[in-house]
């Protein structure tokens, strides 16, 4: 068949007055696309990812970038992205893998939201000045109190109160697996959710002992594959998480592609070397929201009680009455992963098809617990595709307890999202287990970025809630009020339980 | 911006209303004669065993059958009477105000222990979202909540205020902001037991009206005080804590204040916290809360509202001027600025 090249989706250029010839792009490329011929450096554009690496470590400025150098007639339905996957497929007669979050233009609803500030009637409140409070704890919290005053005037606490974790922010990070991601990756993001106080996710992908001093920051994951789970793991976790779902793929289980099982990665994950690790669509032992609430009931069990069980569900249609139900059992939180969450590799065709935004999928998650009164029964983390602190905010003021960042974390850490997680040859030493990329990352540097992010953020969550006069999170949870919908529809309007402009 | 002021006479004395109509007026400034009201707990001795419904009605005949079908099917009207008033030359007549004395049938409301009060309740809820031109805007035994759209002295005047003697007396000028200013919307708000006046604004509104929602209270009357009544009536009645749990509740200490407290102490307000979360209320407000055992007034937690304390014998004041209190008793026996957070209580001995 003669489908021939496919143009190139990226073009490199080097200013050849600037180049010093020194070659760092050579070097740092793990993809091929410059190499030393004699004195000369010779580029091959089609190898390009984007990810900027060359860019970054020129020490001239020599290097530039261009995306889609050329053109194909112009179509509105045919897009460049609806031809080549069409080329790619029929040479390959394969499913479409990708990396990172949708590409769908689909306009973000956080985007479409905006927040209320003060002015005469409720004076703003200055963070600066005054105490802000976004000290959050994740897990159930008893729907009301038996207090019993003694003679004395003391009051005795007759309701016990469940564990749960205690943020001094609401911004988590999610579950990154090693092995999707590095063992340095993972250390930094540690190092950075521990100087924050706040928590991350182990992803499914067991816990290496290098991560044994963060456990206590930790949550561990149990996900379908099982990959890694034994009972000193569930152990050393500060709350224990059942994924039965994730954004960028709701339906399906996790991939993780053979290249990146290295010997470590292996034994960690309790797998052998070099296979795909490909975890099943359903937990082999949930079938319906009963043997999740065993299942729940059982990790509980193993670890005594001790620890907050979360559930991660992929906002789908019904997400809604699915998180009723997970409020019914003994978990203690529950997950909602927007379509927009990112993925180290995905099929394409459900990372860009499947499920819904968590804009709308939190907003009905909290309405739905308030309308059944189990909303103290469980806590909500919103995830998958969260930008910036106005996301958060606006999560938040949605009905979310707190946010899980994913991609914003490794973007702190060098990121530039160019897609390629998949091919273990991530030249940030991010997605990728070949040693030598992987010692590009120094994880005390990282880990410092990772809480610079998280701490940048979390202040102006405060700015915003002092604007907004509220001095406690607890006020700004589910408080709609404080947001108004932009050119949002009427009916998209209603699903967030939001005013439009002006009303 | 609005007035307020309370009182207490903690031995049970009644006073007529006479004192405080003088008081509030003083704080005309802090108003825009578009709301006051004056409650009182004691005015209906005669009655002291019904619930005293007070009615707005926009006219008396549609309104009226459709509030009186559902006080008959629900149990017992033992008197009825339009709330004599006194016409005013600047206030508008826009409403009628009536009232029953109401005797709820317990045995018709199952598996409560407090089936009067959840009728009662029920009723109030069902009349105000479900029949046009009726709002039930007070229903408390022996209590009796007076407002319109005026100014204070033209609202005492019209309902002659200084006709009820009470042993609590609490009083509102409102500077409407929310809504307009309304019969409805003025103050004080009531149900059952409770009464509030609130000057300010619930920044976390949205937050608190969402929760209370939840337990099956609705909101309808377009503003955020009614919020509050329904928060106390959630924490104080069904949830049984005392009045200073409750404010401890909604005006909770700060995690620092918590985390330097023993342990018990510290334990018992993070409870407090987690499980009360969304009752926290936020947002500049002083917040005078009564029942027949007495009033809670209230700040928020940094105390952006201004409210003043003040005694007298068996009388504890509290207000936001302390001018307007000393108009009632120009001889007190001791003034203070409560610290943010810090409720001051008078209980009936």
């Amino acid at each position: 068949m003669a489908i021939g090249s496919i143009p190139l989706r990226y073009q490199i250029s080097i200013d050849r007055d600037r180049c010093m010839e020194c070659g760092r792009c050579v070097e740092n490329c793990p993809y091929g696309t410059f190499r030393r011929e004699g004195d000369r450096i010779v580029i091959d554009s089609r190898n390009c990812t984007a990810c900027h690496r060359c860019i970054a470590m020129c020490p001239r400025d020599a290097i530039t970038l261009t995306e889609h150098p050329c053109d194909y007639r112009s179509h509105p339905i045919w897009t460049r992205d609806a031809r080549e996957s069409i080329y790619n497929q029929a040479r390959t007669g394969k499913i479409i893998l990708a990396g990172m979050g949708s590409t769908q233009s689909l306009p973000p609803i956080f985007d479409q939201i905006l927040l209320d500030a003060c002015q005469v009637t409720n004076p703003s409140i200055d963070p600066l000045r005054e105490p802000m409070e976004l000290r959050t704890y994740i897990g159930k919290k008893p729907s009301r109190l038996t207090l019993r005053r003694r003679e004395d005037g003391d009051v005795d606490l007759e309701t016990e109160l469940s564990p749960n974790l205690k943020l001094d922010t609401p911004i988590m990070i999610g579950h990154m697996s090693y092995g999707a991601i590095s063992l340095n990756a993972q250390l930094a993001l540690a190092k950075g959710a521990q100087a924050s106080g706040t928590f991350l996710g182990t992803g499914e992908g067991g816990m290496h002992p290098a991560i044994f001093p963060y456990q206590d920051n930790m949550i561990v994951q149990v996900a379908s594959g099982r990959f890694g789970v034994d009972v000193d793991y569930l152990n050393r976790g500060a709350a224990i998480e059942i994924k039965i779902g994730q954004g960028a793929k709701p339906g399906i289980g996790g991939h993780l592609p053979g290249e990146k099982v290295c010997a470590d990665v292996s034994c960690t994950r309790m797998i052998p070397l070099g296979s795909d690790a490909i975890s099943p669509a359903p937990h082999h032992d949930i079938y319906s929201i009963e043997d999740l609430a065993q299942l729940v009931r059982s990790l509980k069990e193993a670890t005594e009680w001790k620890k907050p069980v979360f559930v991660k569900i992929a906002a789908v249609h019904n997400v809604a009455a699915i998180a009723a139900g997970i409020a019914r059992s003994s978990a203690d939180a529950v997950v909602v992963d927007g379509f927009r969450g990112g993925t180290g590799a995905a099929p394409k065709i459900f990372r860009d098809n499947v499920g819904i935004p968590i804009e709308a999928a939190v907003s009905a998650v909290d309405q739905k617990l308030r309308a059944q009164g189990v909303r103290n029964e469980i806590s909500v983390i919103a995830s998958g595709g969260l930008r910036n602190a106005a996301d958060v905010t606006k999560a938040i003021a949605l009905g979310a307890d707190a946010v899980y960042i994913g991609t914003a974390a490794l973007v702190a850490m060098g990121c530039r999202v160019c897609g390629n997680c998949y091919r273990n040859l991530c030249p940030w030493g991010i997605a990728t287990q070949r040693p030598d990329l992987v010692s590009r990352l120094n994880p005390d540097l990282e880990g410092e970025h990772v809480a610079n992010l998280i701490h940048a953020w979390t202040m102006e969550v405060s700015e915003l809630m002092g604007a907004a006069g509220i001095n406690a999170i607890e006020s700004l949870r589910g408080n709609r009020d404080r947001l108004r919908g932009y050119m949002l529809d009427e009916g998209m309007l209603k699903v967030l339980d939001v005013k439009p402009a002006g009303a | 911006m609005c007035g307020i002021i309370s009182v207490v006479d903690r031995a049970g004395n009644l006073m007529d209303g006479s004192k405080i109509k003088l008081a509030l007026s003083l704080m005309d400034e802090r108003g825009s004669g578009e709301g006051a009201g004056y409650a009182a707990y004691g005015i209906y001795p005669e009655h002291a065993d019904c619930y005293a419904l007070h009615v707005f009605f926009d006219n008396i005949i549609e309104a009226r059958a459709a509030v009186e079908a559902l006080l008959r099917a629900w149990g017992t009207i033992v008197h009825d009477e339009e709330i004599p008033t006194c016409d005013q030359p600047n206030l508008k007549k826009v409403h009628t105000p009536w009232r029953y004395f109401f005797k709820p049938d317990a045995a018709l409301m199952s598996g409560s222990s407090s089936s009067e009060e959840e009728i009662v309740t029920s009723l109030v809820m069902k009349v105000n979202t479900t029949v046009p031109g009726a709002l039930i805007y007070s229903s408390g035994k022996n209590v009796g909540v007076f407002k319109a759209a005026g100014w204070p002295e033209e609202v005492a005047d019209f309902y002659r205020i200084q006709d009820y003697r009470g042993y609590i007396w609490l009083a509102h000028n409102r500077y409407p902001t929310n809504t307009r200013g309304w019969w409805g919307g003025a103050h004080p708000f009531n149900l059952l037991d409770w009464s509030v006046i609130h000057n300010g604004e619930i920044t976390s509104y949205g937050t608190n009206r969402r929760y209370i929602e939840s337990f099956g209270y609705r909101c309808t009357m377009l503003t955020d005080t009614e919020v509050v009544a329904y928060l106390v009536d959630l924490l104080a009645r069904r949830h049984g804590l005392d009045e200073e749990l409750t404010v401890r509740a909604l005006a909770p200490p700060f995690w620092d204040e918590i985390d330097a407290m023993p342990e018990k102490e510290q334990n018992l307000n993070r409870a407090i916290r987690l499980a009360y979360g969304s009752a926290m209320m936020n947002g500049p407000f002083a917040i005078v809360v009564a029942t027949h055992k007495g009033i809670v007034g209230f700040t928020d937690r940094i105390k952006l509202r201004p409210m003043v304390a003040a005694e007298k014998g068996d009388r504890l004041y509290i207000s936001s001027e302390e001018a307007a209190i000393r108009r009632m008793e120009p001889d007190l026996d001791r003034v203070w600025m409560p610290r943010a957070g810090e409720p001051v209580i008078g209980r009936v001995y």
